[in-house]
């Protein structure tokens, strides 16, 4: 396909105005605040040091990022961590994974390695048995190689 | 791999009480659905979107995994120990494939 | 068959004085001294060493290294029978944890058959279409990766010696040749990122001296186990220039060349790498 100048504008103007037209809850919740949402069901969400979520500073490849969660629960029967919603903000789809605790668990800990499309922050949304929120981020840097071969 | 191959290590032998830790790893490409293939249109989405970890029938663990889990899923968890027992490890493909792997657990 | 049984005491023998696992010691990967006199380096370091804490933890454990569910795949191909003649590896090599101990060091080897030398995925397909009547795995094959790492890994820890002289000589002489050979529309040879400037950035990206002793590799990149001839082609494309084939003589040279670069580090394979 080949365009002239004066197609190219237009074109950019249409993009611009699907960019600007305000997103209104559709069939895809697919940015991050309509992901953490979906989770809390609109619940208050406390950025607290109860979640901690460890990731690299610097991640050499974007297509394996080693991530761990530890949230900090006694992870008894009345007193758990129930799920843990994972996101990454940088990400065409911001979605990862949702983690189910249990008390049989015996600890909230999980490490698992993700993908990362570029620099980003990675969330980490945990649901505890007493019905309350908490959030952890970790910012990541993904290297874009000299040499990927 | 043409076919998914779970792994898992977990201990043979613990105490009552005690927490464990047990990572698995199954071979699988994840295909995002994201991609574009030679042709320049769109590979289809198949990834492991579950996996369960049970002991003697009740859930230790699971995950609801998306596209951005990488290949080759690897999941690190722990449980505390009740007693003797089996455990079933599941992963489900988009394809409808499930591949299951069981451990026994004796207390020592 | 007396004959037979007194290797396999041997063999059991051996068995029991060997741990179950080659073990690599990783203070090793940090740097070794070359043993020939005319060697370009004078610490031959590891492609380990050039990377993140993150990146080495994946190799650090077996478990969490997913190249060994290739590993694993071969293990059980190494025992499988295929082909007209009914053979499978184990018929002819018996138990890979003895027989193909320091076989990956040694490779690429002189195959005086072929008159010419082999890789070891080279060998692999020769004993698959030479003895066992079966179909040749394609290069860079799950099957064939499968099976270089399984036998790679058995000669890990050890060091890295390939013969150079006789015969090899001309094969040594030619794979020099490609390393310092400028190429593409970059106009680069190998040395100039491995030899002038590894430890530095290229972009993001640091450095390494390219060793090869941990290939099959499974690099992040690739999501999966790759083998030393692809990596060659990667740099060869990001030079802008025309990659060898996998396989061929040209690379075949290189591996051997490169090889002998890495003399006395330690068999890594498989690797984990960015």
């Amino acid at each position: 396909m080949k365009l002239n100048r004066r197609e190219a504008l237009a074109l950019g103007a249409g993009a611009l105005f699907v960019t600007l037209t305000p997103f209104r809850g559709g069939a895809l919740a697919n940015t991050t605040d309509e992901e953490i949402k979906a989770f809390t069901g609109g619940a208050t969400v406390m950025e607290d040091d109860v979640v901690s979520l460890t990731a690299p500073e610097i991640a050499e490849n974007g297509n394996t990022v080693p991530i761990g969660v530890s949230i900090d629960s006694p992870m008894t029967a009345d007193n758990y961590v129930k799920r843990v919603r994972i996101l990454a903000d940088g990400n065409p789809r911001p979605a990862v994974a949702t983690m189910h605790f249990s008390p049989l668990s015996g600890s909230a800990e999980a490490n698992t390695r993700m993908r990362l499309a570029k620099t980003q922050n990675i969330i980490a949304i945990a649901e505890l048995s007493d019905g309350t929120y908490h959030m952890a981020k970790a910012a990541v840097k993904v290297t874009i190689g000299g040499c990927g071969g | 791999m043409a076919k998914s191959k779970p792994r898992v290590k977990v201990p043979k032998t613990a105490t009552v009480g005690e927490v464990i830790t047990i990572k698995t790893l199954i071979s699988h490409k994840m295909e995002s659905g994201l991609r574009k293939g030679k042709d320049g249109n769109l590979i289809p989405r198949q990834i492991i979107n579950k996996f369960t970890a049970e002991f003697e029938g009740q859930q230790i663990f699971a995950v609801d995994i998306d596209p951005a889990i990488s290949a080759n899923p690897f999941l690190e968890f722990t449980m505390k120990v009740p007693g003797p027992g089996e455990f079933t490890f599941t992963w489900v493909d988009d394809d409808g494939s499930v591949y299951t792997t069981k451990s026994k657990l004796k207390i020592g | 068959m007396k004959k037979i049984l007194t290797a396999g005491a041997v063999i059991l023998m051996a068995t029991l004085a060997m741990p179950a696992h080659a073990e690599l010691d990783t203070d090793k990967l940090k740097g070794v001294k070359p043993t020939a006199e005319n060697h370009p380096l004078e610490k031959i370091i590891s492609g380990y060493e050039f990377r993140n804490k993150e990146t080495q933890m994946l190799q650090d454990d077996d478990f969490d290294n997913p190249a060994y569910i290739w590993v694993d795949a071969g293990e059980e191909l190494w025992s499988t029978a295929d082909g007209a003649a009914g053979k499978s590896c184990a018929d002819c090599h018996g138990d890979a944890t003895t027989s193909m101990k320091g076989v990956k060091a040694s490779y690429p080897k002189w195959n005086e058959a072929k008159g010419k030398p082999m890789t070891l995925q080279q060998q692999v397909n020769d004993c698959r279409t030479e003895r066992m009547q079966a179909d040749e795995w394609g290069w860079e094959s799950d099957e064939m990766l499968g099976m270089a790492a399984y036998v790679a890994s058995q000669s890990r820890g050890m060091p890295v010696a390939v013969k150079t002289d006789g015969q090899m000589t001309p094969w040594f002489e030619k794979g020099k040749d490609i390393y310092y050979t400028r190429v593409g529309q970059l106009d680069m040879s190998c040395a100039n990122c491995h030899e002038d400037n590894y430890g530095k950035n290229i972009r993001a990206d640091m450095l390494s001296q390219g060793q090869i002793n941990g290939f099959p590799t499974y690099r992040l990149k690739w999501q999966k186990l790759g083998s030393v001839h692809r990596r060659f082609k990667g740099c060869m494309k990001n030079i802008r220039a025309k990659p060898f084939d996998v396989g061929s003589d040209e690379f075949v040279a290189l591996e051997l060349y490169v090889a002998w670069r890495g003399q006395n580090l330690p068999v890594e394979s498989p690797a984990v790498r960015q």
